[in-house]
């Protein structure tokens, strides 16, 4: 989670600012040690980057080519390595089950993250507490995180199915159980990740212009109108982004997955990325690893495109 | 939705009587403390985890596994602390997690405030490829990468028993540089950087340029520090990632004496499902530094997080 936080992309494009300014390269000698300071400043970030991250994604193509246990040079296996993907139970069953996770997570924190967003916009006492208070989570080690869940939510001796109790609800045995385990994960990641995103949301709703909601007001439009007709579609982009993101860290849901289920009971909890993991470091099939990861690769691009495509549809233009 | 608010209480109170005006007062006083109560029982959900492992960590044995259950220890002990240190090397591990954190956010500041100085104030032939380039590179999702820069930091040249085709030995396997080198500088840091130096006067360096001042002397004594903030907000966010980090180090770093804190949680999780008190009482710990980190820094963190929603210059 932290990790897409730190690295959450601005995914409008090169942000807008003033460019370089272009002048004729190479003419005086003040412009020649500029390019020069230039490529000598960025060379530390670009050699790493290209050590780290352009070579491995051409190479997790190229690999998935090959057999590859990485003790003896990879050998050639053409499209060996897929074709045994689509025979693959459990990689398809790694695909569903994290398709259900995103089910379950991505609209839950949009709404969610959105309503503490409304709720702390207010200009009332005590906001910034609560601002903290709820953006706690979000700085919290994913690991530390899932083991204290697993025990909170231990079904005989956690504090939840205690205070379930107190309702009158009988606990589920959550992780335990096949059917509840999955939703224990999108519990703990929800109350991991809603912090940022409201944040985010926050920042989005700074920005719509008040006058729209005076307008409305002058009309008549209730609070649930002006919601509907003012805030919701102002927030379009904001909304856009938080998908984007929730998404793409849902698809490489991992770390409570490990921590709290081992993917368990019964490959309930079994994650791509897990199954990547497993593949590739504990039975050395890179090369079958790289194709599971460049389908998983395919299968965010084209999630994040249709979820471009229905927020595009959205606007009435 | 605070002005509509308003609004509709002033046109309320200007056409109601005197008993609507109490009516709407009192019914103003219950929606606020509704509204008070909600966002208490949430930021009591947000600090119950952190509630519940400290208290497990602190209690006997017994209070531990207790029906009815017990929300506070009877008696404090700190027995679990003890042994969660002494039956894994945890203080090695915590070391471990440490180094590499701090490693990360000298170099990711470091680096990217020189390669965002460039980019933002440098004209050099390929400025804006390669910075699109890396920006494009962010949308790549970690787990792409994840084989193959396994198979790089193993097949390092002339390292850790390699050859100079890096072959024949483990290359930079368990050496914190293979958690550190792949992390040094993230893209994100450049951009960062990169967006805040173009904030900043253009002017400011131009004086000094005319002057005949070398580059490197302007980025660092007169652009550098101007950006206090950028660089506290991106030390507090390189931190947090380094120390949070799991699934990389997890891959790279296999010797016992190597495991970074989050590892370690992880093993003991799996190995002592049932022995809570030391398991809440490693789980403090490995909370602990980021957690403090945001009580001094949470001004810098929030401030990037906002960097990130808005896109803002």
């Amino acid at each position: 989670m932290t990790r897409t936080l730190a690295t959450g992309p601005d995914i409008r494009g090169p942000a807008a600012g003033p460019a370089p300014h272009r002048r004729p390269p190479e003419r005086s000698a003040l412009g020649r040690h500029q390019a020069r300071a230039g490529m000598l400043f960025t060379a530390p970030a670009m050699v790493l980057f290209l050590v780290f991250t352009v070579l491995p994604v051409a190479g997790a193509f190229g690999l998935s080519f090959t057999a590859y246990d990485v003790l003896t040079p990879p050998s050639w296996a053409g499209l060996a390595n897929y074709g045994r993907l689509l025979e693959d139970d459990t990689f398809l069953t790694t695909l569903k089950n994290i398709l259900y996770y995103c089910a379950m997570f991505v609209p839950a924190m949009i709404a969610i993250s959105l309503v503490l967003a409304l709720a702390l916009s207010r200009r009332l006492p005590g906001m910034a507490i609560f601002r903290t208070v709820y953006f706690i989570p979000v700085v919290t080690s994913p690991v530390a995180a899932a083991t204290v869940w697993a025990w909170m939510l231990n079904s005989h001796y956690g504090p939840v199915n205690e205070i379930l109790g107190y309702f009158g609800i009988p606990g589920p045995a959550w992780v335990g159980d096949g059917s509840t385990a999955m939703v224990s994960i999108v519990i703990v990641t929800l109350w991991q990740g809603v912090g940022s995103n409201m944040l985010i949301y926050l920042a989005g709703l700074q920005n719509v212009p008040a006058h729209l909601y005076e307008a409305a007001a002058l009309d008549g439009a209730g609070r649930w109108r002006s919601f509907l007709h003012i805030t919701w579609p102002s927030l379009r982009t904001t909304t856009f982004f938080v998908t984007t993101l929730s998404l793409i860290g849902a698809f490489q849901l991992f770390d409570q997955a490990y921590v709290m289920t081992k993917g368990g009971p019964g490959n309930t909890t079994l994650t791509p990325v897990y199954q990547i993991y497993e593949t590739g470091f504990n039975r050395l099939q890179m090369g079958y690893a790289s194709a599971q990861a460049f389908t998983l690769f395919i299968i965010i691009v084209a999630v994040t495109v249709i979820n471009m495509r229905v927020n595009r549809d959205q606007v009435p233009e | 939705m605070k002005t509509s608010m308003t609004t509709g209480m002033t046109t309320g109170m200007t056409t109601g009587t005197a008993t609507g005006t109490t009516a709407r007062t009192i019914r103003l006083v219950l929606g606020r403390t509704a509204f008070y109560g909600v966002l208490s029982v949430v930021g009591l959900f947000m600090l119950l985890p952190f509630l519940w492992s400290l208290s497990t960590s602190l209690k006997p044995d017994e209070d531990i596994i207790a029906l009815p259950i017990r929300w506070l220890p009877g008696s404090i002990t700190f027995e679990h602390y003890w042994s969660a240190f002494t039956t894994v090397p945890f203080a090695r591990h915590f070391a471990n997690s440490m180094l590499l954190a701090v490693a990360g956010v000298a170099t990711n500041v470091l680096l990217g405030a020189l390669a965002g100085y460039a980019f933002a104030r440098l004209a050099f032939r390929g400025n804006r490829l390669l910075f699109r380039l890396l920006l494009a590179s962010m949308m790549v999702p970690p787990v792409v990468t994840l084989v193959p820069s396994f198979v790089i930091v193993r097949s390092m040249p002339l390292v850790g028993g390699n050859d100079i085709a890096g072959q024949g030995g483990a290359g930079l396997l368990n050496t914190y540089w293979a958690v550190i080198l792949p992390g040094a500088v993230g893209a994100f840091a450049v951009f960062m950087m990169r967006q805040f130096f173009l904030a900043l006067p253009k002017d400011l360096g131009e004086a000094a340029r005319v002057d005949g001042c070398r580059e490197f002397r302007i980025f660092w004594s007169i652009y550098l520090p101007l950006c206090r903030p950028a660089l506290a907000t991106l030390s507090v966010f390189t931190f947090v990632a380094g120390w949070n980090g799991f699934l990389w180090p997890l891959i790279v770093l296999n010797d016992p004496d190597m495991m970074t804190i989050q590892m370690s949680l992880a093993a003991f999780s799996f190995n002592q499902k049932t022995d809570y008190g030391p398991l809440m009482a490693g789980s403090i710990v490995a909370m602990v530094p980021t957690l403090l980190l945001f009580a001094f820094g949470q001004r810098y963190l929030t401030r990037g997080l906002a960097f990130t929603g808005t896109g803002s210059k």
